[in-house]
């Protein structure tokens, strides 16, 4: 239903979902076949979402190709490389089901590779004990975006894509809707909805190098937040050891793990194999977050390249084996920096790669402690701890998309529609409007700042002093934001998005440094180097709010693992 | 600083009476795409500048534009490419105009809503079984990442008003009629409420291609030759029969 006002659209729906990634599209797909209107609203168009971008594949313990796998040791594998910080419960939801979950996608029309036997082909990743990742060539996302993307087509789902969601809508307690720009037109839409599920994806754009795409302004994180929504584990932040550096345009591009698989060697500026330094057994092929932080600690020590990276270099394999073995990478670097991989050596550094946080959830239904909003994706927290393993995002997304679906579904059949206050509505086009037609401070400029500040004071090897000039850029910046403005009007404006992101990015990034701070200690992602080891008394979460005076922080205890479960996992060594 | 210049082509239809190509200048970079000089120009000299991009990375399919009148993904295409150092960058024309660079392409869901989803054979055994030699067909058309630079290319679909789906959805089509446990056969439905018949195998979509998918030979070929082989009865038409090795290859 739709209604026009000389201001704004209106429109009602059961459910409402933010984000059209994996775990949007999954959310809309499960809470539409459990009897729900759904309207799904996305800031890129359909089927364009961060998710696309995904490689690797997706972990499940279907054990096709190593039968000893089990739910039990992809949950063991997902407890301990989350450091115990996750919530068990997750991790458990996550391995029983993530087989299903492929397995449904296969239904849906995804192909997969295979083994010799015709089932679904599995490889292996780092930090899983068994060959675990289901996978469609390197392009596992692509093929997950574009399966649920026909499925919601042929659904009575409705979408408005390339639509910008500035607030959520409040009665009282409750989240009633949502309001935003339709940006190619400009106009101005209220949703009111009996349920709100937030599948934003992360923040790792508030880096100045990410691997991840331009939607990811942890936008979700925002909104929630200022709808009083809990967040949980900020703090932890994942590096993947090795981007792009140059050219300019791709800094940051992930460089696939399998280089180093296939005998690829790290090498600084003087030519020195420091990985020798730092892990002379496992060398290369140690875990992600030692690389990242050795790639990093060369490069601050000086030794880096003109680009500023390190070298990785796979050209002893000869050109036949590498265009074989890894021919995306060869086509990415020749397409983008013209750099031959078989001739010439790779220039990489650490790119910020995913946030573990997010908004904290229920396991079961993905609800927030906010009435009627929900969260799944790589927005929500809890499942992955202070690490997450690679391939257990994308079964994040369709598991607890799923779930979040339905859970927002059976909640919308005891509730009616909420009422949505008239005055806020005026109050946001006001805001909204405030910001185009007139000079200001450039957006863009802000964000550079911003994105320049946290690379350089908030990296993969944190301390205090580095932390706290962060905090004051941070609060700098969110004066001088208030005076961001850009000409034009509201269609298709860019810039505009760019200003109204912005109170989002400094959110996400204010709580990453104020957790920061407050962990000292060195868990997972997050290394402290005045705090090297790992301290027992903070085996517990950071639970982030708004208060009345601004951001507040909250050490809670991690759920209690029943002994069944606690029986699966290694004892947490100190 | 050495520099490019970049014209760039800038309209409003709903505020403005004509398009019109203005220039800049952006300093250059070594290894500098053309999104990259348009990305400089929005956040340096005109934030106003409407342009659609997402991965940087070739992985998504927005940033798709005219260069130099070839159609082209702007974060693929390096700007040392163009030896008279010479950059025009125009929207692409087969889709209405929004702003500048951004058109509406969102007819495209409109039509692949119509193309019959994929649909299982009934009784399949589970989990499926299914050889690694049987999905590469498939496999190839599923690269597509949607940037729908064949549907500009296609002069059946700028020039005419056929009701040609286009290149584009003919590889969806045939993706799904490629599947080895797929049901249907969807030749028909492409010749006959798709227009495919109006294509004349002019390849010029598969040069334009950024996946490199072999979209006439592979996709739309195919699609025609069973339309034509297959009878004249609804059902022949759309539940394929199921003799060995399937009818569709
Ligand atoms: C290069 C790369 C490779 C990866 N490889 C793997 C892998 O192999 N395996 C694995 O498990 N994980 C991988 N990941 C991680 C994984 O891809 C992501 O974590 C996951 O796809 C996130 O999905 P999502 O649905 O939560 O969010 P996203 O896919 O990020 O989608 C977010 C959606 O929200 C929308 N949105 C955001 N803000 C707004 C707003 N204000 N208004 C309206 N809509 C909004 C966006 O438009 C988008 O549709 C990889 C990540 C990267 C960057
Ligand atoms: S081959 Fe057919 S679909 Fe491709 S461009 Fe030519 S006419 Fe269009
Ligand atoms: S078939 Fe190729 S050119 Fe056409 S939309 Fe797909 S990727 Fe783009
Ligand atoms: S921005 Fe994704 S293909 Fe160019």
């Amino acid at each position: 239903m739709s209604v026009m006002s000389s201001q704004y659209i209106k429109h009602e729906t059961d459910v409402l979902i933010i984000g059209a990634g994996g775990a949007g599209m999954r959310a809309a797909i499960a809470a539409f076949d459990s009897g729900s209107s759904v309207t799904v609203l996305s800031k890129s168009l359909l089927g364009k979402a961060h998710t696309v971008m995904a490689e690797g594949g997706i972990a499940a313990a279907l054990a096709n190709v190593d039968p000893k796998d089990s739910w039990e040791v992809h949950f063991a594998d997902t407890m301990e490389e989350g450091v115990y910080i996750s919530n068990f419960r997750m991790a458990e939801i996550l391995s029983k089901e993530a087989p299903e979950r492929v397995r449904e996608l296969e239904e849906y029309g995804a192909l997969f590779d295979r083994t010799p036997e015709g089932t679904i082909m599995q490889r292996a990743f780092g930090a899983h004990t068994y060959r675990r990742l289901c996978h469609v060539g390197d392009r596992t996302g692509l093929e997950i975006i574009r399966t649920l993307e026909d499925q919601i087509l042929h659904r009575d789902i409705k979408f408005f894509d390339e639509f910008y969601v500035t607030k959520l809508l409040k009665d009282g307690e409750r989240v009633v809707g949502a309001i935003g720009i339709k940006l190619n037109t400009g106009d101005i839409h209220v949703f009111s909805s009996k349920a709100v599920i937030v599948s934003t994806g992360g923040c790792g754009r508030i880096y100045k190098v990410t691997s991840n795409s331009w939607e990811s302004t942890g936008d979700g994180l925002g909104l929630a937040f200022e709808a009083g929504a809990e967040l949980m584990d900020m703090e932890m932040i994942q590096f993947h050891p090795t981007g792009m550096v140059f050219p300019p345009g791709v800094k940051g591009l992930l460089v696939t793990e399998g280089v180093r698989g296939e005998g690829g060697i790290l090498l600084n500026a003087q030519g020195e194999r420091y990985m020798a330094r730092y892990s002379p057994k496992k060398m290369e092929l140690d875990a992600r977050d030692i690389v990242a932080r050795a790639n990093y600690a060369e490069i601050m020590a000086g030794r880096g390249t003109a680009h500023g990276g390190v070298y990785l270099d796979i050209t002893h394999r000869g050109a036949d084996f590498i265009k074989r073995k890894l021919p995306s990478m060869y086509k990415q670097y020749m397409d983008f920096a013209g750099v031959d991989i078989t001739k010439e050596k790779m220039e990489v550094a650490p790119t910020v790669h995913y946030q573990m946080g997010g908004i904290r959830v229920d396991p079961e239904s993905t609800a927030t402690n906010i009435p009627g909003l929900f969260a799944s994706g790589e927005v929500a927290s809890g499942l992955h701890g202070a690490n997450r393993l690679g391939g257990n995002s994308l079964a994040d997304i369709l598991v607890f998309g799923k779930r979040s679906g339905e859970g927002a579904s059976s909640y919308s059949k005891k509730i009616s529609q909420g009422k949505i206050d008239d005055a806020a509505i005026s109050a946001e086009i006001e805001r909204v409007n405030s910001l185009v037609g007139r000079d200001g401070l450039n957006p863009y400029d802000l964000a550079s700042r911003l994105e320049e500040n946290m690379s350089e004071n908030v990296g993969i090897i944190r301390n205090e002093e580095n932390l706290r000039k962060a905090l004051e850029t941070i609060q700098e910046l969110k004066d001088l934001s208030k005076k961001a403005a850009v000409h034009g009007g509201l269609k298709y404006n860019k810039g505009l998005l760019q200003v109204l992101e912005l109170p989002s990015m400094l959110t996400a990034a204010e709580a990453i440094v104020r957790g920061a701070i407050e962990r000292k200690e060195s868990r997972g992602a997050h290394a402290r180097s005045d705090y090297p080891k790992k301290d027992p008394a903070m085996r517990k979460n950071i639970i982030y709010t708004k208060g009345e005076r601004g951001m507040r922080l909250e050490w809670r205890e991690v759920p209690k693992i029943p002994d069944n479960l606690r029986k699966l996992i290694r004892e947490e060594e100190y | 600083m050495e520099s490019i210049k970049v014209s760039v082509y800038r309209y409003d239809p709903s505020s403005e009476k004509e398009g019109r190509f203005v220039d800049y200048e952006v300093p250059k970079e070594e290894g500098m795409v053309v999104l990259d000089a348009m990305k400089y120009i929005e956040r340096h000299i005109d934030p106003s500048l409407s342009l659609r991009w997402n991965c940087m990375a070739g992985k998504c399919g927005s940033c798709s534009a005219e260069i130099n009148h070839r159609p082209s993904l702007m974060c693929k295409t390096r700007v040392d490419s163009f030896k008279d150092g010479k950059i025009k960058v125009s929207p692409i024309a087969a889709y209405p105009l929004i702003k500048d660079l951004v058109t509406d392409v969102s007819q495209n869901w409109d039509l692949l809503k119509k193309i019959p989803k994929f649909t299982p054979r009934e009784g399949l055994e589970k989990p499926w079984k299914i050889s690694q030699v049987d999905i590469e067909r498939s496999k190839e058309f599923k690269k597509c990442i949607e940037c729908f630079l064949c549907q500009d290319v296609c002069h059946v679909i700028r020039e005419h008003n056929s009701g040609y789906f286009g290149p584009r959805h003919v590889v969806k089509a045939a993706s799904l009629d490629m599947h080895p446990l797929d049901a249907l056969d969807r030749s028909e439905f492409m010749n006959k409420d798709a227009g495919l018949g109006y294509c004349n195998i002019t390849k010029c979509c598969t040069e334009v291609c950024p996946e490199e998918i072999h979209i006439t030979d592979n996709a739309i070929i195919p699609e025609k030759e069973r339309a034509v082989n297959a009878e004249y009865d609804p059902i022949a038409i759309f539940v394929r029969s199921r003799r060995k090795g399937g009818g569709k290859r």
